[in-house]
């Protein structure tokens, strides 16, 4: 435990110097954070040109895709906030720098996480936020505690899947490194599937990224719930309040597969 | 007890060759066989040998980033990859070609986040902080961000940020490359004082064969993953580094010149290399034999390579 | 302009093909991304067609080959941004490239045909073959569509090119060329018909859109290949799509100039 709140209040140092540095360049970071707004606010506008031509998509209305759009980007914004400079470990494996890592007093994941802290990320979180407030404000939801509870408990759920299959692929980076882009398929690919209703899409791609890669856990299955829907695929309704379980388990499988990395890392040298 | 021992230590990589598109070959290479050493506390240590003969292995091995194939090793009576936490709080490294400090930030920073990292107590980080900043005159650049430093101010920044938590060994890989005459004397008389005055124990691999004449009580040389040589530096150079050779820029070219107690070795038009034996002749001597056969132009003393001295110990030691 | 000019262009193309094919693990990697976004793409607006059998004058088959063509062209003209100029111009490398015979424009718009060339076939056309092997795509039936189709592609590329180039350039005045990469890319996402089809837009979103050069990046060369453009209507197309590259290009080349110029009087 105190070896928990030392690292947080190391973390919290690291983030305020960051910040600290990053503000020194204010036009930089004003035009990089309204960019990540707006690069973010793309994919909305996509589902708001469909929904202009058709009434619903896979039974579900523009407010309901809205809440699905808005808790998936704000899991995935968080998380990107925290460790979007992940997609850069490759380059850190490759040049020899994880050596660095080895000879610190910490736990290594925990020096990769907090490695870097681009605050222009909020610009995505802002977006999210906004269209968070649409789709609450647009759905007249029957709030009752176990609604609110689960609503409360999606974003962190999906902070900690996103987080745990971001560093699960980028594990493969300890063997190759030109496995990055390929795993660009399951981080971002995965983001992009989250923010649709799933039950739009192919089984072989819902089983595989929604399930398997637990994307649906992220925002389809605790949106059924909190929006009182009948799921269209009919599958059992636990799963609708199971993505904490998920996320831990997430979490668990993520820290075995970076343990067993690093053990390679070390064994194989680089 | 030492303070570092190794005991029949090797380590094999496995490399993949790409054959072909998505082909690969295993091909197994010794970095490191048969390693047996120990390193008393105070030493100061050079550990020196070509590129390629496992001394980075064998740095990494001992600071717990490689687990050795065969072997044991313990340092400061921790087993490195298995105490690693534990060993980092009593190990300083630093790898004179790699940036630890944090890019981004300016360098106080990096050195608070760092006393955090390395549970400093505030008033030892103090005192600490203001004698590095003294012995490393840290002042005029502590709070310029690290992407912004020379080379000489980033490396004193990094043996700051491997001095803060007072630790009992010092791991330097290479840590004079690149700098300046003025910035590496001032790199080894720093590494001097903190050996003196703190005690630290220093392990450092270099090229530099100044840096192990001004530093090194003992060196080790590797070559081929095998120690081939373990004692002090002047028996090291009274055996093997006795051979000096003088390059001389004559007005025209000429053949190879005669003279008393040198032979040339190497002809390039009006450039010659001289060879010759410390104990036998000077520069002096040779020069002026040079100048009663010859114009003379331009002049120059080559001080042996580290490379030279291990080839020919190398030759010497192979059964 | 000489033969040897030519010559010279013929060279620099080859080498921005050599460049990227030496990392075929990379294509390999960027091919399956592609293709997987491609099947979510697909799968989310043929998830339009269970309503309705038509929309803006697409049926399914024709959305479908939409989404794998756009798939296609992602890498080909560079849909999420490039910086390569910016970096050449923020590092001082442009300095070097002013004293060469060529115009430094010209000589990375030759790179980048043989870039886009390799970006084509190796980038393209494998995520569209996995489209036509698992969905029913509309095809072109007469060689002369293809050979449109081809010629609009080529466009494509100029008018992407040219710019990307703008966006770049603005190194010259600023440290923030990421920023402006950034908002270059968002344009060229939603007003080329990346995302949607331009047709599904509103009306006003839409006709926004065609006063812009970025359907001429995307959309245009999509309406020929699944045949929404016929006859005459594809040399409108061409033409269309030949007008923003000529204007591109020389917007490109004057802002270029002033930013030599400042580099020239200020110092680098």
């Amino acid at each position: 435990m105190a070896e928990l709140r030392e690292s947080l209040s190391l973390y919290r140092l690291l983030i305020a110097a960051r910040v600290r540095a990053q503000l020194q360049y204010r036009t930089s970071f004003a035009i990089e954070t309204v960019a990540a707004f707006l690069v973010s606010f793309l994919d909305f506008v996509a589902i708001l040109v469909i929904f202009s031509n058709v009434p619903q998509l896979g039974t579900w209305s523009v407010a309901q895709v809205a809440l699905l759009y808005a808790l998936a980007t704000l899991s995935f914004a968080f998380t990107d906030l925290v460790i979007g400079h992940l997609d850069g470990f490759p380059a850190l494996i490759r040049d020899g720098n994880f050596d660095l890592m080895l000879v610190r007093p910490k736990g290594t994941l925990f020096q990769v996480i907090t490695g870097d802290f681009q605050l222009r990320r909020l610009g995505r979180v802002a977006q999210a936020l906004l269209v968070l407030g649409y789709a609450l404000n647009t759905l007249a939801i029957d709030w009752t505690p176990d609604r609110a509870l689960v609503l409360a408990l999606t974003v962190p759920s999906g902070v900690l899947i996103y987080g745990s299959v971001w560093v699960a692929v980028i594990c493969i980076a300890f063997w190759t490194v030109e496995g990055r882009e390929a795993a660009n398929a399951f981080t971002y690919g995965g983001a992009f599937l989250a923010q649709y209703p799933m039950n739009i899409f192919d089984r072989w791609l819902r089983r595989f990224l929604g399930y398997f890669v637990p994307m649906a856990f992220i925002a389809y299955f605790p949106a059924l719930h909190v929006l009182g829907k009948t799921d269209p695929l009919g599958l059992p309704a636990v799963l609708q309040v199971a993505s904490p379980v998920v996320a831990l388990a997430a979490a668990v499988v993520a820290s075995t597969v970076w343990r067993f990395a690093v053990r390679h890392y070390q064994s194989a040298g680089g | 007890m030492p303070l570092i021992e190794l005991e029949g230590v090797a380590k094999d990589f496995v490399v993949h060759r790409s054959a072909g598109l998505l082909r690969r070959d295993r091909i197994t290479v010794q970095a490191v066989r048969d390693l047996t050493f120990s390193v008393e506390r105070g030493t100061i240590l050079g550990y020196i040998g070509p590129n390629g003969a496992g001394k980075s292995t064998t740095v990494k091995m001992l600071t717990g980033i490689l687990v050795p194939t065969a072997g044991r090793v313990s340092v400061g009576g921790l087993v490195p990859w298995d105490e690693r936490i534990a060993l980092a709080r009593r190990i300083g490294v630093m790898f004179g070609q790699r940036v630890q400090l944090w890019w981004d930030l300016p360098l106080v920073d990096s050195l608070e986040l760092l006393r955090h990292m390395y549970r400093v107590p505030a008033d030892r980080y103090r005192h600490t902080l203001a004698s590095l900043r003294e012995a490393l005159e840290l002042d005029p650049f502590i709070r310029t961000p690290v992407r912004q430093l020379s080379l000489g101010q980033r490396i004193r920044g990094e043996l700051a940020a491997a001095m803060l938590h007072d630790p009992e060994i010092l791991f330097l890989d290479e840590p004079t490359i690149g700098l300046d005459v003025v910035a590496k004397q001032r790199v080894r008389e720093f590494l001097i004082r903190a050996n003196r005055e703190r005690g630290v124990t220093v392990m450092l691999t270099t090229h530099d064969l100044a840096d192990i004449e001004r530093l090194c009580s003992r060196i080790l040389i590797i070559d081929h993953g095998r120690l081939i040589y373990d004692g002090d530096v002047n028996a090291l150079k009274e055996r093997y580094g006795t051979e000096r050779v003088l390059v001389v820029d004559l007005e025209e070219p000429q053949g190879p010149l005669e003279v008393e107690g040198g032979r040339v070795i190497k002809v390039e038009g009006p450039r010659q290399w001289i060879a010759f034996e410390r104990a036998r002749t000077n520069a002096a001597q040779l020069a002026a034999a040079v100048a009663t056969r010859a114009n003379l132009r331009d002049l120059t003393v080559e001080e042996p390579e580290i490379d030279d001295v291990v080839r020919r110990i190398y030759l010497e030691t192979r059964p | 302009m000489g033969l040897d000019t030519l010559r010279l262009d013929w060279e620099l193309a080859r080498r921005g093909y050599a460049r990227y094919a030496a990392y075929p693990a990379a294509t390999i990697a960027g091919v399956f991304v592609n293709t997987v976004f491609g099947f979510m793409r697909a799968f989310i607006l043929l998830a339009l067609f269970e309503q309705r059998d038509h929309i803006a004058g697409y049926d399914a088959s024709a959305t479908v080959t939409y989404v794998w063509l756009g798939q296609a062209l992602i890498m080909t003209i560079y849909i999420f941004g490039w910086q390569d100029l910016a970096l050449r111009i923020r590092s001082g490398d442009i300095a070097g490239d002013l004293i060469r015979p060529v115009h430094p424009l010209r000589a990375s718009l030759a790179f980048d045909l043989g870039r886009a060339l390799y970006h084509a076939i190796y980038r393209g056309l494998p995520p569209l073959l996995v489209g036509a092997l698992v969905f029913r795509l509309v095809l072109p039936a007469d060689p002369l569509e293809w050979l449109a189709f081809v010629i609009s592609v080529g466009l494509a590329i100029v008018v992407s090119y040219g710019f990307r180039a703008i966006y770049n350039i603005v190194a010259f005045w600023t440290t923030d060329h990421r920023g402006a990469m950034f908002l270059g890319a968002v344009a060229v996402n939603l007003f080329s018909g990346f995302i949607v089809p331009v047709a599904f837009f509103p009306d006003w979103l839409a006709a926004l859109a065609h006063a812009t050069p970025f359907p001429s990046m995307v959309q245009l060369p999509i309406d020929i290949f699944i045949g929404r453009a016929t006859g005459g209507e594809v040399l409108g197309t061409l033409a269309v799509q030949l007008v923003w590259a000529v204007v591109l290009l020389v917007i490109a080349e004057r802002l270029f100039a002033f930013g030599v110029r400042r580099l020239v009087v200020q110092g680098g």
